[in-house]
């Protein structure tokens, strides 16, 4: 049993998805069908954003998004942050600042940390630690990840 | 486009109105009704819910956006936890801008909504105890009617509401009131927390009375009205000047009796009532310090 075909558009990509499971999240589908592992895959109940990507340019975890009724959507993955140019200012400041350990939560990190940026362009730390809240690291104890963003839009404002 | 595909046995209808989303549930009575997902999905993840035709509620734009219609604030079912937190929203209903705050993390607001919180009746619904203490009407359509029922007695019990087949909730109805509120949540976290125990408190200047609701002591939304009477007798409205010590003790200890909570891996019934003791008397004290005379 599947789900009719339907369009993703994911990273100014459009993918036919023809084969779905009823119950299909977005991010199985963005993982196992259209080749685009950088969301991660871990708890499966929202809980830890590993998966998380931009819907219509708004954080969400991809596993609790049934893929189907994503179709008509501006999807970016962790794949569609870098641009041509390199690395985004998240993903250089996270190298910089050591932020990544394992590296299984930066992917989510770095699309919710872009996401803060955009909307708070020199957050506090208060608003940096709300707002990832939702991204669960169990190795770096969040102390490079907090000089990452901090270091990341000292870069962005001098680039504007 | 992918309005009503039938496949198999399974159709996912991305509603695009209201009636769209009717008509489907009208058509296929036992179809899932998804809104943010926040919670289906975590029971399609586990595999604990089969997953058949789905009706999608996020694209009708008759559940999206609010608007003050006198002293009330009607919230289409669609708007977001995030859009809750917006200040505009706070000005008017504090203690609800306060518990949306409270729920997950950016991504979960981003994604649940009001009227799926709603829905899903969870004991620990971030969102009832407020709406329970702001006595919320809540808007009900199916393709042939449509009703009003308060939340209160919209939700019958744990996880089970009056919602009949074919019916949607379209929008929630709460008073702007005049007075300070609260919204207390005991969990381990500031973030990503299913509350132990949770409290709200609104003061109800023109009406001379305070307000309570609680969450995850009950099976169902509860207002401790005892507690309310006791308090509201007992305040000097007109010149504020704050009650004895006594009085805000007795209030704590009417709310606590009046919780009926269980023991679960996430706290005992005796945790839970010492918990909405000490949330009452916060939030009474809290409230009363921003409490000027009128």
């Amino acid at each position: 049993m599947s789900t009719d075909p339907f369009v993703l558009e994911v990273n100014g990509q459009s993918h036919e998805v023809a084969d779905a499971h009823p119950g299909e999240s977005l991010l199985r589908v963005l993982r196992e069908r259209l080749g685009l592992p950088g969301s991660k895959n871990a708890c499966e109940e929202g809980e830890c954003g590993s998966c998380t990507v931009l819907v219509d340019g708004q954080t969400v975890c991809s596993c609790l998004v049934l893929a189907s009724t994503a179709a008509g959507r501006k999807i970016t993955t962790i794949e569609g942050i870098s641009g041509d140019d390199g690395l985004s200012h998240v993903q250089e400041a996270f190298v910089d600042a050591g932020a990544v350990q394992c590296g299984f939560c930066t992917p989510g990190l770095i699309v919710s940390i872009g996401s803060l940026l955009e909307s708070d362009p020199d957050p506090s730390d208060l608003a940096v630690r709300e707002a990832i809240s939702g991204n669960l690291c169990r190795c770096t104890g969040y102390g490079r990840v907090l000089e990452a963003v901090h270091l990341a839009a000292t870069r962005r404002g001098g680039s504007t | 486009m992918l309005n009503g595909r039938q496949h198999v046995g399974v159709s996912v209808t991305i509603a695009t109105s209201l009636e769209d989303a009717c008509a489907a549930l009208t058509a296929e009575p036992g179809s899932l009704v998804l809104a943010g997902g926040t919670d289906l999905m975590v029971e399609v993840n586990r595999g604990s819910r089969r997953i058949g035709n789905v009706v999608a509620l996020n694209r009708i734009p008759e559940l999206a956006g609010w608007h003050l219609i006198g002293d009330e604030l009607r919230l289409g079912a669609g708007v977001t936890f995030a859009e809750i937190c917006d200040p505009e929203i706070a000005a008017l209903v504090p203690a609800l801008a306060q518990a949306a705050r409270t729920v997950g993390s950016p991504q979960i607001r981003n994604a649940a909504t009001i009227g799926g919180n709603i829905a899903t009746a969870s004991p620990a619904g971030d969102s009832i105890p407020v709406l329970a203490a702001l006595d919320a009407v809540l808007e009900l359509r199916s393709a042939e009617a449509s009703r009003e029922v308060p939340v209160t007695e919209f939700i019958t019990g744990v996880k089970a509401t009056c919602l009949m087949p074919g019916e949607l909730i379209e929008a929630v109805r709460v008073p702007v009131l005049d007075g300070p509120q609260e919204f207390c949540k005991v969990g381990p976290r500031n973030a990503m927390v299913i509350s132990v125990a949770s409290l709200a408190l609104l003061v109800d200047r023109s009406a001379r009375r305070i307000r309570v609701g609680l969450g995850s002591v009950a099976p169902t939304p509860l207002r401790a009205t005892q507690a309310e009477d006791h308090v509201s007798g007992h305040l000097d409205w007109d010149n504020g000047v704050p009650p004895r010590l006594e009085v805000v003790r007795e209030f704590a200890e009417l709310v606590a009796s009046s919780a009926s909570p269980i023991d679960d891996h996430r706290g005992s019934a005796a945790y839970r009532r010492h918990a909405v003791r000490i949330l009452a008397q916060r939030s009474l004290t809290r409230v009363l310090n921003r409490v000027s005379p009128s």
